[in-house]
């Protein structure tokens, strides 16, 4: 039983990106990750690494109908960061975008600041849930996309998750609901990079085959090389051709990427680098970039 | 003090059962919740509702049958279906949506906190099935803490509506103000004794009946008690005040205050844990208020419920109008 919609307009796909163009963005979007995180002290780095180049893609891809001078436009696309964990990537986007100054980027975390340690519109510009607590995120962009196909609108809803969150049984409530109210407006992508806090997940909490899970459930599901960007902009070219089911794209990442002592390290994923490692990941960045 | 007063009844029959004047038709609050919501539906085309299997039960099917492009059934599955709420307001809708008050508010803790209370969503959780009067479910489905967990909540609106009449107003009273809100209704039916003049509003208690000697205060069913223990009282020639607090919060301190430095003390009764409830909002409000008087709260003392009729369940726990008016007495005799 799905909602019934009323006629919704149809979506173009935007033309191919000049993926050297995405390439550079990402560079410098790392660059203020490291940059951020190091003045904090405290935050999640490797998540936010390793999801760079997907969300270059889909941000600077031409894939997000936004407009930063109006934050709050009711046709918009959304972006709800479910393992919220990860806005550092998040705050960096948006402030190249425009949303805010790109020196807002170095008060995060600190009181006072326009950033939270985890995603929350009452604070920053351009966030469209207040996200952090794994698993509630989803749910929330799945109203969203229902209430926006409720209204005949026809803006879609991506959102970030993470094999960890996968854990969260309430991911699994959403997939449900998702698949059964035939919602197709929504794509989740995930960062599937086989590590947790904890460690890795096959130790932690095996989470088994994410792909056939989800397809099990009911969704349209792609797996890609979550680090290459003509991968991810041509599975967001299949998933917003799909009609009656809701879109999932498993990004295989690496954690850290491309830092070379941060890679796949589960130590990676909380912890802040000081500054002689701040130093020696912008030199590889640097020495990658050229 | 509220700015309703009400004078219903007269002299009713001091058992309440309905020996002298008429007794009052009874009716569940989820059944005036469920018309209450569909007449808002006809008027209001924002309103969308959803629900966790329990459409029957929570009455949420007549809004159902009647819109069903907005009506939403989203499974056993409320932790989702909160997340849900919140996604769906944020895109201009009014949402209210429904499970029994265990589920809606005991499952989704988490859920209200971060995506409705947090967000500041438009989302009404109207919770039915609350308290002891669930009866023979039993305990697991008996929610007793509800009023407490939803009143910490920053952002937060609840309220606990007495009868059938206030639950209408309530409905109509939530739709038309922004922000989350809890409602607490029940399964079973009870008396309808609000007058046809009522008039609700959020966060104002209503006097139910005036009086010097002591203030017995009820919210959601036992509003009803503490008016038929204010008549056990006066046949004693004790002259008792009743405040319906049916707005848990905003609570109304003005009308608590009144009733402190009125009347000699304070009896609060709840189908709900003594701590943290109503019988816990008045005694913060009491204790720092610069008049402070003894409060006396009636409720469930740190135990779960069990199964049996629902109105033998009040009694069985010292919840109805001769516990209410023993209660009164003793607080008046140690005064």
């Amino acid at each position: 039983m799905s909602t019934t919609a009323t006629a919704i307009a149809p979506r173009e796909a935007p033309p191919v990106p000049d993926f050297a163009a995405l390439a550079g963005i990402a560079h410098d979007l790392r660059v203020d990750v490291l940059t951020m995180l190091n003045k904090s002290a405290s935050g999640h780095p490797g998540g936010s690494l390793g999801m760079a180049d997907v969300f270059t893609t889909l941000w600077f891809g031409g894939w997000m109908n936004t407009d930063p001078q109006r934050p709050d436009w009711a046709d918009r696309d959304r972006f709800v960061l479910s393992n919220g964990h990860i806005c550092p990537i998040l705050y960096a986007i948006l402030a190249r975008k425009g949303y805010f100054p790109r020196s807002d980027l170095w008060t995060l975390r600190k009181l006072g600041s326009p950033l939270q340690g985890h995603p929350d519109f009452h604070f920053t510009k351009g966030v469209d849930a207040c996200t952090g607590s794994l698993g509630n995120g989803l749910s929330v962009a799945l109203g969203i996309a229902m209430g926006g196909r409720q209204q005949g609108k026809n803006f879609r809803v991506y959102a970030g998750s993470s094999d960890g969150e996968s854990q969260e049984g309430q991911v699994w409530e959403m997939a449900t609901a998702a698949a059964h109210h035939e919602v197709d407006n929504l794509c989740v992508m995930v960062d599937w990079n086989g590590i947790q806090i904890d460690g890795y997940n096959r130790d932690v909490m095996d989470v088994r085959d994410l792909r056939a899970k989800y397809e099990a459930f009911g969704w349209h599901a792609q797996t890609i090389d979550g680090q290459d960007m003509r991968a991810v902009d041509g599975a967001l070219r299949v998933a917003a051709t799909v009609k009656g089911q809701p879109q999932v794209i498993l990004c295989r990442t690496v954690l850290g990427w491309p830092i070379s002592f941060m890679l796949n390290k589960p130590h990676w994923h909380g912890v802040a680098p000081d500054d002689a490692q701040l130093a020696q990941a912008l030199s590889e960045l640097n020495a990658g970039k050229r | 003090m509220g700015s309703t007063i009400t004078t219903p009844g007269g002299s009713a029959p001091a058992s309440g059962s309905g020996s002298g004047a008429a007794a009052p038709v009874k009716v569940a609050t989820r059944d005036a919740y469920g018309k209450a919501l569909a007449a808002l539906g006809a008027v209001r085309p924002d309103v969308v509702v959803l629900e966790a299997d329990l459409s029957a039960s929570t009455k949420t099917n007549i809004f159902a049958k009647a819109f069903p492009e907005r009506f939403h059934n989203m499974g056993v599955s409320e932790a989702n279906m909160i997340g849900v709420a919140s996604g769906l307001a944020s895109t201009g809708l009014t949402v209210f949506c429904s499970s029994f008050a265990m589920f809606a508010s005991g499952k989704t803790y988490e859920q209200i906190r971060q995506e409705i209370a947090l967000p500041v969503a438009n989302v009404k959780i109207c919770a039915t099935h609350a308290g002891l009067t669930v009866g023979e479910d039993g305990a697991s489905h008996q929610m007793l803490e509800d009023l407490t967990i939803m009143r910490v909540l920053p952002n937060m609106t609840v309220i606990a509506p007495a009868d059938g009449t206030e639950t209408e107003q309530v409905i109509a009273a939530v739709a038309a103000m922004k922000g989350p809100c809890y409602v607490r209704l029940g399964r079973m039916k009870t008396p309808q004794f609000l007058p046809a003049d009522y008039r609700f509003q959020i966060g104002k208690a209503a006097l139910l009946r005036n009086g010097e000697a002591v203030t017995l205060i009820g919210t959601g069913v036992t509003s009803w008690y503490a008016l038929r223990a204010a008549d056990l009282l006066a046949a004693d020639g004790i002259s008792a005040r009743v405040l319906n607090m049916s707005t848990i919060k905003p609570l109304d301190v003005e009308a608590l205050l009144a009733a402190a430095t009125e009347t000699g003390g304070i009896v609060t009764v709840e189908e709900h844990q003594r701590a943290g409830g109503l019988g816990g909002a008045v005694a913060e409000a009491v204790s720092e208020s610069r008049r402070p008087c003894r409060v006396v709260r009636l409720g469930m003392r740190d135990r779960f419920g069990e199964s049996g009729d629902g109105e033998q369940l009040l009694e069985h726990f010292g919840l109805t109008a001769p516990a209410i008016a023993a209660a009164a007495r003793e607080l008046l005799a140690r005064a």
